[in-house]
């Protein structure tokens, strides 16, 4: 199981581990296989939502609901899904939550709901949900697959909030929202928060991830 | 918007409003798939097909069927559904009638379905409130500005496979940096035109 390919992520062809038990599932979705730094899935959202602390942190909640929902139903229903379509069943069952998910922003946080703009909608595909779907939910009992969920989204949303608060610090000197770093001293780089920004720290990021890891991994 | 004409939208979208360089959609298959030019230059044309298509074929269907039933929240699963159904009918036609462009594209097809950068193209179509004409363009300019940045990273990647790189930073990271240094220079045709 170890070096099969994700199904679900095609163009990634990433190497999925398919966890062990309980914690080791949790500690392999959050770090040893973070989503984010490690398999490098799901990059497209991670990028476009981190000029702020903020939407970092709101699509790192949205992340965990729709990664959570989609895991247990897809679980639940891994027996009597035929193989063959169980595809478009993933991919009904993601729309749901994130329609969900995309109507609660709508009805409470309208501007963060437009600030987010279409990147919600494109957690659809995101494949990091797409791949935790076939490579766990669709073997392993629904409890583990929450866990699994809980985790990989977790594993995401902590990479979302280091990118974000990196952008947001070094590009308008904030932090959610509230100036740090005084006028005096530093002028903010805009590039930070421009899309140039985003590649430089998200690579940044990874590099220093493995560089923590250590080789061979 | 109304006044901005396709033209104008389908030039700002390949370079001042580039989708994956200033929007960053359809990353996964851009890091994946830009080690070749070959590779490259056989999934941006699928791409931009399959983007301009289903950018029109979403725009009816979002304007003449969602809005007058008013199930404009089912817009997700049924933009994904078009764009799924699209994509294998493709494949299943252009295997059936011309077999040599199926071996130069079909692999690439399947792959099109998780790419981002075709949702987002639809997503942003209904957003920015553009009309039938506008879509066309916005779609065929955004596949083209996508396969243009794709095709760009393949060459840059070509060359860098002979370059001495700190470990942590090989794979992704310098792909990455290296992306930063592309969106920078197409930053610089910021105030040729622009939209939104």
């Amino acid at each position: 199981m170890a070096d099969r390919q994700q199904p679900g992520c095609l163009s990634c062809g990433v190497k999925g581990l398919c966890g062990g038990r309980g914690l080791l599932t949790l500690k392999d979705g959050a770090w040893t296989n973070n989503p984010l730094a490690v398999q490098v899935l799901g990059i497209c959202s991670a990028l476009a939502v981190t000029n702020r602390l903020e939407s970092s942190l709101v699509m790192g909640a949205a992340l965990i609901f729709v990664c959570v929902g989609s895991n247990l139903f897809v679980s639940l229903l891994r027996k009597r899904t035929p193989h063959r379509i169980r595809m478009i069943t993933e991919v009904a069952i993601i729309a749901t939550f994130v329609i969900l998910f995309d109507q609660f922003l709508k009805a409470f946080y309208w501007d963060m709901s437009k600030q987010l703009g279409p990147y919600v909608g494109l957690i659809i595909t995101n494949c990091i949900i797409m791949g935790r779907a076939e490579a766990f939910a669709l073997q392993n009992p629904p409890i583990l697959s929450i866990v699994d969920g809980v985790a990989n989204g977790l594993g995401y949303a902590v990479a979302l909030a280091i990118i974000g608060f990196f952008r947001e610090l070094l590009g308008a000197g904030e932090v959610l929202g509230y100036a740090v770093l005084g006028s005096g001293w530093y002028t903010p780089n805009q590039l930070m928060i421009l899309a140039p920004g985003a590649f430089f720290v998200f690579g940044v990021v990874i590099a220093i991830f493995n560089a923590l890891k250590g080789p061979d991994t | 918007m109304s006044e901005t004409s396709a033209l104008v939208i389908l030039i700002a979208a390949i370079f001042t409003n580039n989708i994956l360089l200033t929007n960053f959609l359809g990353m996964c298959s851009f890091i994946a798939c830009s080690g070749q030019i070959r590779t490259a230059v056989g999934l941006g044309t699928a791409v931009t097909f399959v983007m301009t298509a289903t950018t029109i074929l979403n725009f009816a269907i979002y304007h003449f069927i969602l809005i007058p039933l008013g199930l404009d929240h089912l817009t997700f699963i049924v933009f994904i559904a078009v764009i799924a159904a699209f994509v294998q009918f493709v494949e299943m036609f252009v295997e059936r009638f011309s077999p040599k462009l199926y071996f130069a594209l079909g692999i690439f097809l399947p792959l099109i379905t998780v790419n981002c950068a075709i949702l987002g193209a639809s997503l942003f179509m209904v957003i920015r409130n553009y009309t039938f004409v506008q879509s066309a363009g916005f779609g065929f300019g955004a596949g083209l500005g996508w396969a243009v940045a794709i095709i760009l990273m393949a060459g840059l990647r070509q060359k860098m496979a002979y370059s001495n790189i700190p470990q942590p930073f090989q794979g992704v990271p310098i792909a990455m940096i290296v992306t930063c240094v592309l969106a920078m220079a197409f930053m610089g045709f910021a105030g040729m035109v622009s939209i939104q």
